[in-house]
């Protein structure tokens, strides 16, 4: 065996979350400056050297660390699959690709711990404004129409919050700007995720209901899991005592 | 011409059919040589036969009706039809009976690396053997077969299936809430098992070792340094870890997080991990109340390896490269 206990591949989500992840790998003492400089290069091979004592086992402390970045709907796969053996990614992310509550088997990862960054709304909006009965315009159609239709580039997820509550719907997925849906009237309602919905305001939507509070994950292949243990728990032990002292 | 084949099915040529063979061949040699002999039995059954184990997610997913209407399934694991086999063919032989078998089975899996929806599972069952003897039996098989295919690197994981439910019945957790906590941990979403824990009325400790009980897995200190309540639930594995041999104790995580998906396991259960595959190569354990459920009461243990999965691992190693051999 070598002087580490192993050597962890981390996936770094790209976008949104990039910046509260290389923020935590520098208060693990790793080295973010390359990736912080160059947003062309996707590999990196060792971003330095977790250090930690050996443990009651005599397992040797250090672990070596690499990252790999993506985007964040991405990142489930390549853990997945064992291509790194770890991966931060929201859990708007994972609600859509693994699902909760529901059968499981979709995607075989072990959720790890709650990284407490980037926290985003999950919300249902409609434009604003209501008619004479006080309805949305969402509302006004399921009553007249049976069926609301809702535009969202989560159709599991707005699936699943329409099924929960009982209403009847038609998900139209769309990968892009999805506040144009109801203003061309491609759909009542739209089902995205929202951080401080500015978007929405600036687009005359409004919020109609909160589906989910969704904040950073630390995931984990299954069998990284299990063979770079002792790396892993080190990792956790130290984040985990980063968010008590935060 | 081109014609399609189903999604998640596949032929095979022979490069890759003259080393699936040799494989098989060697699964098949030390299968034999730990004295299992092999049974083949339809990939047809009455539905209602295979519905009688509690497959839970690997429930069979193709039915057909026949010229009489009845309905048929196509197997999703061995386990059932040799259950179905012994209580039917070996009503009054006498136990331990040992079984073998390469066998393809059908599953409604998303396709995905190593994961066909026809799967050639290579598996034994080890009938009328209870625990410890029985269990140490069978992984000490497991291991020296998967030697005799010239894998190196693999790891077996061994937890209890009975151990997560045991310890919330030491700890109080009231019963209604048991389901949801081990449906969490059945998910590996450790997220929302603290969150869980967190709305149920017990002590602080109690809620710690409900946590990070289930995420302490290494070698035999595992056992030996567990707190209190989760020491006295590990008494099942404790005594299957000081009879194994000391090759296989070598090879063996001790997890005690380790659940798996089919409803049938009643004791110890294992999971092949290879760093060549970032998913396991097979795994089994115990299932002492499924035979009775056929009509036969045994205690019963077994398990098997997706051979398809099993070349893989075997192809990174040779090349040192594949999921964790970066």
């Amino acid at each position: 065996m070598s002087a580490a206990a192993g050597r962890l591949m981390i996936a770094v989500p790209r976008g949104a979350l990039l910046a509260g992840t290389l923020d935590m790998l520098d208060r693990l003492g790793l080295d973010t400056a390359e990736m912080r400089d160059n947003d062309r290069r996707l590999l990196f091979e060792r971003i330095g050297t977790l250090v930690a004592a050996p443990d009651a086992a005599g397992t040797p402390g250090d672990v070596e660390v690499g990252a790999i970045t993506m985007r964040p709907s991405d990142v489930p796969t390549y853990v997945e699959a064992g291509s790194a053996d770890l991966g931060v990614t929201g859990k708007d992310v994972l609600l859509e690709q693994v699902g909760e509550g529901e059968r499981s088997g979709d995607r075989d990862l072990y959720e790890l711990l709650d990284l407490r960054f980037g926290g985003c709304m999950m919300v249902l909006a409609t434009r604003a404004g209501e008619n004479a009965q006080g309805e949305s315009p969402a509302a006004e159609a399921l009553r007249r129409l049976g069926v609301m239709r809702v535009a969202t580039k989560y159709p599991r997820t707005a699936r699943g919050h329409m099924e929960r509550t009982g209403r009847q719907a038609e998900i139209v997925e769309v990968k892009g700007s999805v506040e144009l849906a109801p203003l061309t009237g491609l759909a009542e309602a739209i089902v995205d995720l929202t951080a401080t919905g500015r978007t929405l305001v600036e687009n005359g939507l409004v919020v109609r209901e909160e589906i989910v509070h969704c904040t950073a994950r630390l995931i984990a292949n299954p069998v990284a899991h299990k063979l770079k243990a002792p790396a892993i728990e080190r990792l956790l032990a130290r984040l985990r005592s980063e968010a008590v002292a935060a | 011409m081109i014609h399609p084949i189903p999604s998640g099915t596949r032929d095979v040529l022979p490069d890759e059919m003259r080393e699936l063979r040799l494989i098989s061949d060697a699964l098949r040699k030390g299968f034999e040589d730990h004295g299992y002999r092999e049974v083949y039995t339809p990939a047809l059954e009455y539905e209602e036969v295979l519905g009688r184990a509690e497959l839970a997610e690997a429930a069979p997913a193709y039915r057909l009706f026949d010229e009489t209407g009845a309905a048929l399934a196509l197997r999703s694991d061995m386990t059932p039809p040799i259950a179905r086999l012994v209580s039917t063919r070996y009503q009054d032989a006498r136990p331990p009976l040992r079984f073998c078998y390469l066998a393809h089975c059908y599953r409604r899996v998303r396709p995905a690396r190593g994961q066909s929806r026809e799967l050639l599972q290579a598996g034994i069952e080890l009938i009328g053997a209870p625990a410890p003897e029985g269990t140490v039996e069978v992984l000490t098989a497991l291991c020296r077969t998967l030697d005799g295919t010239g894998l190196k690197d693999y790891r077996v994981g061994l937890g209890d299936a009975s151990l997560f439910g045991a310890l919330m019945a030491r700890l109080g957790v009231p019963e209604h809430r048991r389901a949801a906590l081990l449906g969490a941990l059945v998910r590996r979403d450790f997220v929302l098992l603290e969150r869980l824990v967190g709305e149920i009325d017990i002590d602080a400790q109690a809620r710690r070792t409900l946590c990070e009980g289930p995420q302490l897995r290494g070698g035999i200190e595992v056992l030996q340094q567990a707190p209190g309540p989760l020491a006295d639930a590990l008494a099942g594995m404790r005594e299957v870890a000081g009879r194994l041999p000391r090759d296989v104790a070598d090879r063996v995580i001790f997890d005690l997080g380790l659940v798996r998906e089919i409803g049938y396991y009643t004791g110890a259960v294992f999971e092949v991990y290879d760093p060549g595959l970032g998913a396991p190569l097979g795994g089994g354990g115990r299932y002492d109340e499924l035979l009775g459920r056929f009509g036969r009461p045994l205690p019963a243990v077994g398990f098997a390896i997706g051979v398809e999965k099993l070349h893989i691992a075997l192809a990174g190693e040779e090349r040192g490269s594949g999921a964790m051999l970066r």
